[in-house]
């Protein structure tokens, strides 16, 4: 496992999370069927271009996800994979599933999860100011990624 | 089991026992999940929603569940016995309305119903009585583990389970708590539960779902955040705040017992005085004297009916179900002399239901 850079990656998410904060709070979520309201402001111009981006599997553009609230098939979440950050932060606060993962997964995906989600925490400690938990779980990511890249992360 | 048996009987989750049953209903856990070798439905034409549900028909048969399933085909069923399902909380509206092939699962009991071809091409839900979420929690997630050995789920180690709309990405998890709430409503301190609950991007919502009103001051409480937590954390933060909100209506009952009991008392007795002697009556009203009523039993003001009775009418009560307890069609104004004539027989014999 490479070592990611840190500080700079903070940063950058630590200044949205900033953003974030000083927007109102999303309206209550839609009820389960609902559409979602997509929150994202979008000229002439760059409808064109939501138009032009297509999933190659089921023909669905970003454009009509975006009128109907719909993905069109799974590999969407790929294709349409960096217009939807926001999207999902919006709704959920987080990009990053640690949930149940089918048996089927690979095995040490679930380690995998748990220290992307040490790192979100890890950032937010750092934005809290929170500074002894921040140590605290820089050693556990810096345990974390040695074990896994060393091997010895055997599946549970 | 044939739809029609479940006409005069009532799910296991009505039975009105389990953790704190005098307030918390029942408790339910839904799962969203997708095969991944198929598109999501919008996107499915009938051949490949026929291809879906002839898979998922096959599974959800073959699943070995500790009460039997009966698989319904959805499609060919009457609209009456659609709208039926609907109001037993077995099938969601989207389901009922929809077009194309698909179907569901129920176990005898009624507490798993797996449906096929909702929004997701396989939604899971198990209810229980009471406050009762780790138990729905492991009968689904075993049910969940049983069909992942045969199907293999859209599924992406960033995203979690991927869902037809991205409000269900993740976990795909849905967990409800149903409250029944009648001294908060009748207070107005519903609206300070609603106020702190949305801060905590947790929903509330009516009986019937959504957009409905809280129909008998029925309240659902239920988490948004399907992305980021695990199962267990979503279910902890929505079992969290139960108890307080118990704490709270608890509060006001007493309150209002301490303070009001002669009108509470009187309010009790002329709702159930009018359920068991009108001769026509409307859904809404019925809904709002069971709720009285319901609350008169808690507090010991009425001692000649019992919970589950009331639970199960206000089910029975509802249109489906009365046309098809009268085996017919009926009209809106027909429906309100069956309805009234319905409360009256159960209520006048209300003694010897157990
Ligand atoms: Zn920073
Ligand atoms: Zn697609």
């Amino acid at each position: 496992m490479k070592q990611v850079p840190h500080e700079i990656h903070l940063c950058e998410d630590c200044a949205q999370q900033y953003l974030n904060q000083d927007e109102p709070s999303p309206a209550s979520e839609p009820e389960e069927g609902m559409m979602v309201k997509l929150q994202l402001d979008a000229g002439d111009k760059e409808l064109a271009e939501l138009d032009k981006n297509v999933c190659p599997n089921c023909g669905i553009s970003f454009r009509e996800f975006r009128s109907q609230g719909r993905f069109g098939c799974p590999h969407d979440y790929v294709v349409f994979g960096d217009e939807l950050e926001a999207l999902l932060e919006n709704i959920h606060d987080e990009r990053q599933h640690c949930g149940k993962v089918p048996k089927r997964a690979p095995s040490d995906s679930q380690r995998q999860y748990q220290l992307i989600k040490l790192r979100s925490e890890l950032r937010k400690a750092v934005a809290e100011e929170s500074y002894e938990e921040a140590a605290r779980l820089r050693d556990e990511i810096q345990a974390m990624e040695t074990a896994l890249s060393q091997g010895t992360g055997d599946a549970d | 089991m044939e739809l029609d048996d479940l006409t005069h009987t009532s799910g296991e989750w009505l039975r009105g026992t389990g953790p704190e049953a005098d307030i918390v209903i029942s408790s339910r856990i839904r799962l969203a999940r997708n095969l991944a070798q198929f598109p999501f439905l919008s996107r499915s034409d009938e051949a490949t929603r026929a291809e879906i549900e002839g898979l998922l028909h096959q599974h959800v048969s073959d699943l070995r569940l500790p009460q039997p399933l009966t698989y319904l085909d959805v499609q060919k069923m009457e609209e009456l016995d659609r709208r039926f399902l609907v109001e037993r909380q077995l099938i969601s509206r989207e389901l009922c309305e929809s077009s194309g092939a698909r179907g569901v699962g129920i176990s005898s009991g009624e507490n798993v119903s797996l449906m096929v071809n909702e929004e997701d091409h396989l939604r899971i839900q198990v209810l229980r009585s009471g406050l009762a979420l780790e138990d729905c929690w492991e009968e689904i997630d075993r049910i969940d583990d049983s069909l992942e050995d045969k199907v293999t789920y859209a599924f992406s180690e960033q995203l979690g389970y991927l869902t037809a709309c991205p409000t269900n990405v993740g976990t795909g998890i849905r967990v409800s708590v149903m409250l029944h709430l009648p001294a908060l409503v009748m207070t107005k301190e519903i609206q300070k539960v609603y106020q702190a609950l949305q801060k905590i991007h947790l929903a509330v919502r009516g009986l019937y779902g959504e957009g409905s009103q809280a129909m008998g001051d029925f309240y659902q409480i239920s988490n948004q955040v399907t992305l980021g937590k695990s199962e267990l954390e979503i279910i902890g933060e929505v079992k969290d705040v139960i108890p307080q909100i118990i704490g709270y209506e608890r509060k006001y009952r007493e309150a209002l017992v301490k303070e009001k009991r002669r009108d509470l008392h009187d309010q009790v007795s002329r709702a159930y005085g009018i359920l068991r002697t009108a001769q026509t009556i409307s859904s809404e009203e019925t809904m709002h004297l069971l709720s009285s009523v319901r609350m008169g039993i808690n507090l010991g003001l009425i001692d000649d009916l019992e919970i589950p009775t009331v639970n199960e009418l206000f089910i029975h009560t509802q249109p489906a179900h009365l046309q098809k307890l009268r085996n017919s069609a009926l009209e809106s104004g027909e429906r309100n002399v069956a309805r009234a004539c319905y409360l009256r027989e159960r209520l006048a014999s209300s003694n010897d239901v157990p």
